[in-house]
């Protein structure tokens, strides 16, 4: 019997606490913890003249008031801009607390820190802050007019400018081969702001012992967060420990950080003496954390009678709202992932990259590919209308084909790193999807329509990550790693790796993540990477810690290393099953010992005579302890694949759309565990109709969020989900030992892509805009 | 977002119920189901100094038949209502926020809250119901005409508690249909129409009404004489003027009402013919 | 300064008897989690919509923080601490795990509460029926597919359990 649990639907191990109450999230912790809460900016866009707290001073529970005036050292500097990049010449970070100008409508300019959160908004309440009012700057083109600037000192909101350019094989630019085009087509798309929205929202809790400093966080990145904190408090790395403790979802927006309130909140702590917590409420997050999507494309294509695509020109206008602490991430990736399964003949992308008087905007799942795909899938629809062909054989022609990976697709991808996909087969998923939607046999009736998109997805970007695997003298296999989980089942797939490779049953494997204290190295989860990068690691750890037990058992079986293998969590020697040692007690003779604190540990003290006395009890080169390390790091990004359709029906009166049916090919390399790569796509697809048809932040003219509420920002309730019908292909990637690729953004690309075609179809109008409501539609039919 | 501190008061009877709103006056607020005062609360839009809670008081809980209808009192939850309340309420109700909501909501504070996006009211003003107010100073019967007086304001005054509402029952030959259009459903609707219509001897509509939702600052009451429900559909279009919001436009608006109109016209007096 | 009032309640949670001294204005999810330390109860949105804080008030579900915790003083609630029976989780809790509907489980708790009573008054729902009794429910992880499912395996572990 052997311990196959690789690519198997193990049940997750998370759940039992789950299911029970027994989670612990960031709000659950800190029961004694006094409370914090903001006075925001209600105002896009204005100077302080004043901040006046004397009617709030003898408010009941009162603990404490700070504002930027109060901050000390660098934390009165602006936050970090996390992510440099060459094209960002004005790059722009907020302070913690205002200092002089609010720049968006929940901008926190005040902290209140009180006994309890009821207590702490009613000081809030009774804060008066004098604002002179500026003119806001809203909506992406106003904005890069440049007649009202965001900050003074950049010129046009621009905050970055950028071109790629991938030429003709005879050299001729995009422009030029567009130009000489058989036939052209030029036409503009939209996409509209949206954001992450998990469940949960932020949350930070703090406790100083006078040396040490512990902070719980909600992040997508503990280690991070941890390397923040320390300088900016000015503290010693060893001497604060960062926890993410259950997250109840990110989906992007809890990669980011250090947010004000991680270094405010555990300053607060050390200045007070205190255990403070702040839990950020629904309407906070609408307005202070970040949104995503706003884009608007220009698009330019030039192709042959077949479809084939001669040159591309795609020019950005991204809306990265009043700051950019996480750099150009999101264009970069919308620029080069709008390249998708395609060969093209020529390419060029310019962005520009626009300050606005709004929430700033850093990825939410799927990170700037939603917009590209929907550039590139809409052009592929466009070129079919154009000849009268099929839109799945105008794509067929222009895909990247086997034979032809790696495939370098000429550019520079959000690593820093050439965009070369490892590998694919796109002709093949086609054909699977368009079997499993019935593409040929679909009947065409009016109001009904079918829409197809395609995506590449880049995942599992570096830098690194690592693995500890230690295993106990009870047998037990304790792993971390130090990315951290929203959701995603890492628990499990990597419980199912370790188990895998070191041939012991599930049950004995437990799994941490995002605890700085048990491994404090590690860049965060993102990009569909968690599973390529910490779950290769663990594998290598495992391989580690497997070799050191065999040679140790080797020597305690006197047998050689080769013959031996490990089931069940017995190292035995091949067909020999009587020959055996438990894991256990191989962790035991790891660890020479003086002291035995139990019968198994008599084995590993001085007089058990098991050690030979004319070598040192720790061999040379070896450690104590049945325990490895390794990290994963790879040249590049593994690139994973998709192709949505769907089959939608119009109301003639009323222009409701209604998903009749969905389907996904996705391909993410070899699958660790089915049953959850299913529920990413599930999810994913989900969000994806929330952006196509229902979700939008929605700013007026004076930059106010009309929407921050759930009654508002339409999020999608089991009644406006279709069900997913789902087939899996597998081409493992070369890159890593494990063959696989990163499947956490996949469900969610292609969705508005997909939908805007199926509704072009029924509808017989362009769909170039996105989300469309039924009002919206109803305003395009005329 | 947590509410605001207040006084409460938990009144056991309908007397002392009464004395607390009058010594609250106008800083005071009844509490019944709480599914819309809360949230209001919570985001601190609503900041009473007084809360009136009527959850134990006794004998508000009735759905009772009275002479020509249904008396609800203002205990009687949307949840309870929907199983066990007349038809149009029932059928209206299915599409009030969800069932978890409509196990706390009340329909007499849904009346209250007057809300012009939401269902009931348009249902009390399309049957020419009422809403007797109580308050130390006696009882008063107001009708849904004049009940709702703005949005998210009725004609309730301080110290005033809403006891019951009566929905009167349909005339001999009469059928009552609801539809509407919400961007998900259990949301607020974009746009909705109640109709009743009665039929003559001949089974053509010999009249007609339609009450509007979400177009105007309270139910858009229509009153029309016979037609085929297209031509009703396009009298009711021709008398509302929707204004447009983030959801929807006002043009989409009003084309929703011609829509929804017609449906209810259609399936009104599908029911008045049976 | 002055004190706010607080008021002596007795909320019966899962069987038993608690007692807290709260102001008025204490939301019932508050008072659950950080007044009772039942933190299973989670609160998503505080107006309304998702249904994250999803209790049984009487056996009914109901939305705790849009209850004030005096209102339903001395009244029973069943939060998602008193789902589980002496023999482990109860059906529900099982299709939920066995068919993979829950990710992050932030709004898991009020999905279980309002599921059990749903089945409880729905024992063989139709699929329309199931998506009916969620439907005031948000989940941001799962796409609802694997919670439709779990819903139907758990009225069938409920159906074969009570044979
Ligand atoms: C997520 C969500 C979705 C919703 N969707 C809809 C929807 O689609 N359609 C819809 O119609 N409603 C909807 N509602 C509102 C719901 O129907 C409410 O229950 C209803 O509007 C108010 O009833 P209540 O008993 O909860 O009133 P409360 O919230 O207790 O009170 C509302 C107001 O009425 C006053 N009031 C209540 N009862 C009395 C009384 N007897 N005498 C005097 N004053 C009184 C209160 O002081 C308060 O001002 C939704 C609510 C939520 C949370
Ligand atoms: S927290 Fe109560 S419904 Fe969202
Ligand atoms: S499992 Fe994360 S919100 Fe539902």
């Amino acid at each position: 019997m052997t311990t196959r649990l690789f690519g198997e639907k193990v049940q997750r191990l998370e759940d039992p606490r789950l299911l029970t109450g027994q989670g612990r999230y960031l709000d659950d912790l800190g029961h004694d913890a006094v409370a914090v809460a903001f006075v925001r900016s209600p105002h896009a866009h204005a100077r302080i003249r004043d901040i006046d707290v004397s009617a709030a001073l003898d408010a009941e529970g009162l603990i404490s008031i700070y504002t930027w005036e109060d901050l000390p050292g660098r934390l009165a500097q602006p936050l970090p801009l996390l992510i440099p990049h060459p094209a960002l010449t004005h790059g722009r970070t907020a302070y913690p607390l205002a200092k002089e100008t609010v720049r968006h409508v929940g901008e926190p300019v005040v902290m209140v820190v009180a006994e309890d959160r009821y207590l702490a908004e009613d000081v809030c309440d009774l804060i008066r802050v004098d604002y002179e009012l500026l003119k806001p700057v809203v909506g992406i083109e106003e904005a890069a007019q440049g007649a009202q600037l965001v900050h003074d000192d950049v010129p046009g909101n621009l905050g970055a400018h950028f071109v790629q350019e991938v030429p003709a094989a005879d050299g001729r630019g995009a422009r030029e081969a567009i130009e000489q085009a058989a036939h052209t087509l030029a036409f503009r798309l939209d996409i509209e702001r949206s954001a992450s929205m998990p469940l949960e929202g932020r949350g930070v809790y703090a406790r100083w012992d006078g040396t040490d400093l512990r902070v719980y966080s909600s992040t997508q990145t503990s280690t991070s967060v941890r390397m923040a904190i320390a300088a900016k408090l000015d503290l010693p790395l060893p001497n604060v420990e960062v926890i993410a403790p259950d997250v109840g979802g990110g989906f992007g927006v809890k990669i980011v950080h250090p947010w004000p309130e991680e270094i405010l909140v555990p300053w607060a702590a050390m200045t007070l003496g205190r255990e403070v917590k702040w839990t950020e409420d629904r309407r906070e997050h609408f307005v202070s954390s970040a949104h995503e999507r706003g884009q608007v494309h220009f698009v330019r294509v030039g192709f042959d009678d077949d479809g084939r695509v001669e040159g591309l020109e795609v020019t950005i206008l991204h809306d990265h709202g009043a700051y950019t602490p996480y750099g150009i991430i999101v264009p970069i990736i919308t620029s080069t992932q709008l390249l998708g399964p395609y060969k093209l003949g020529s390419y060029r992308v310019e962005f520009s990259s626009i300050y606005t008087n709004t929430v700033q905007v850093t990825p939410y799942r799927g990170a700037g590919r939603p917009q590209g795909v929907f550039c590139m899938e809409r052009t592929m629809d466009k070129i079919a209308q154009y000849l009268g062909a099929d839109r799945t054989a105008v794509r067929e022609r222009n895909f990247i084909q086997p034979a032809d990976f790696p495939y370098d697709q000429g550019m520079v991808f959000q690593d820093g790193r050439p965009l070369i996909y490892d590998s694919g087969d796109y002709p093949e998923m086609l054909r699977m999807l368009k079997e499993l939607i019935g593409w040929d046999s679909f009947e065409r009736r009016p109001g009904v329509g079918i829409g197809i998109g395609c995506y590449v997805e880049g995942t599992g970007v570096g830098p690194y990550e690592g693995g500890h695997v230690q295993i106990t003298s009870d047998g037990r296999v304790h792993v971390s790693t130090g990315l951290t989980s929203q959701g995603q089942g890492h628990e499990t797939v990597f419980a199912q790796i370790a188990a895998t490779e070191l041939g012991v049953p599930i049950e004995r494997v437990s799994v941490v993540t995002g605890d700085t204290r048990r491994f404090g190295y590690a860049v965060g989860t993102f990009a569909s990477r968690a599973a390529v990068m910490s779950g290769n690691a663990i594998a290598l750890a495992c391989r580690k810690v497997r070799e050191k037990a065999l040679r140790i058992a080797a020597d305690a079986l006197e047998a050689s290393a080769d013959d031996l293998e490990i089931t069940e969590g017995v190292v035995h020697v091949k067909g020999a099953p009587g020959a055996a040692v438990p894991l256990a007690t191989v962790a035991v003779l790891a660890n020479p010992l003086r002291y035995a604190f139990d019968e198994e540990a008599k084995r590993a003290t001085q007089f058990a005579g098991t050690a030979s006395p004319d070598l040192p009890p720790v061999a040379e080169g070896e450690e104590p302890g049945l325990e490895g390390r390794d990290y994963y790091s790879p040249v590049r990004s593994t690139f994973a694949s998709g192709m949505h359709a769907a089959i939608v029906a119009v109301d003639p009166d009323t222009a409701e759309v209604e998903i009749l049916r969905y389907a996904v090919v996705h391909d993410c390399g070899r699958l660790i565990n089915p049953m959850i790569v299913e529920g990413q796509i599930h999810g994913g697809v989900a969000q994806g109709v929330g952006g196509a048809l229902y979700e939008r932040m929605v700013y007026d003219a004076h930059g106010q969020l009309l929407n921050a509420s759930f009654m508002d920002f339409l999020m999608p309730y089991a009644t406006e989900v279709p069900r997913v019908e789902t087939a899996h292909l597998e081409t493992p990637s070369p890159l890593n030992p494990l063959g696989i690729k990163g499947a956490g953004e996949a469900g969610v690309i292609p969705v508005s892509a997909v939908i805007a075609g199926a509704i072009e179809d029924a509808e017989g109008i362009a769909i170039d805009r996105m989300p469309i409501s039924p009002s919206e539609l109803f305003h395009l039919r005329g | 977002m947590k509410p605001p501190p207040f006084t409460y008061h938990a009144p056991l009877d309908l007397g002392s119920a009464l004395d607390a709103l009058a010594g609250a006056g106008a800083r005071g607020k009844v509490l019944a189901g709480g599914q819309s005062l809360i949230p209001l609360m919570n985001m601190r839009l609503a900041s009473p100094s007084h809360v009136i809670d009527i959850n134990r008081v006794p004998g508000l809980d009735t759905i009772e038949d009275e002479r020509g209808g249904v008396r609800v009192g203002a205990l009687a939850r949307h949840s309870r209502v929907e199983r066990s309340g007349p038809a149009p309420l029932r059928r209206a109700l299915k599409l009030v926020a969800h069932p978890v909501i409509r196990n706390r909501g009340t329909v007499v504070g849904s009346l209250v809250h007057a809300d012009p996006a939401a269902e009931l009211p348009a249902v009390l003003a399309v049957l020419g119901g009422s809403v007797r107010l109580a308050s130390l100073g006696g009882v008063r019967d107001v009708a849904a005409a004049d009940f709702f007086v703005g949005p998210l304001e009725s004609d309730l005054r301080a110290g005033e508690l809403a006891v019951s509402a009566f929905f009167p029952g349909l005339p001999p030959r009469s059928g009552f249909a609801i539809h509407e259009l919400a961007r998900r459903h259990g949301d607020y609707a974009l746009a909705g129409v109640c109709a009743v219509v009665t039929l003559g001897d001949d089974g053509r509509i010999a009249a007609a009404r339609a009450a509007c939702i979400g177009v105007a600052a309270t139910p858009q009451l229509v009153e029309l004489e016979g037609g085929t429900p297209a031509e009703l559909a396009r009298a009711v279009q021709e008398r509302t003027d929707p204004e447009g919001d983030i959801h929807a436009s006002a043009a989409y608006r009003r084309h929703l009402v011609g829509v929804l109109a017609e449906r209810a016209f259609t399936d009104a007096a599908r029911e008045a013919a049976q | 300064m002055t004190q706010e009032e607080r008021h002596e309640i007795t909320l019966v949670v899962n069987g038993v008897a608690r007692q807290a001294r709260v102001p008025a204005r204490r939301l019932l999810s508050d008072a659950l989690r950080h007044d009772l330390g039942l933190t299973g109860t989670h609160v998503g949105c505080e107006h309304g919509v998702c249904g994250c804080c999803t209790v049984l008030l009487d056996g009914e579900p109901v939305r705790s923080c849009l209850t004030f915790a005096v209102t339903v003083d001395g009244r029973e609630l069943t939060t998602v601490e008193g789902l589980a029976g002496p023999g482990g989780m109860s059906p529900v809790q099982r299709a939920f795990a066995e068919c993979h509907g829950l990710q992050c489980g932030f709004c898991t708790p009020g999905f279980l509460c309002t599921v059990t009573a749903f089945l409880r008054d729905n024992p063989s729902p139709t699929d329309d029926d199931v998506i009916e009794g969620i439907s005031g429910n948000l989940c941001r992880c799962t796409g609802y597919q694997n919670i439709v499912k779990a819903v139907h395996r758990a009225a069938e572990l409920m159906a074969e359990e009570s044979e």
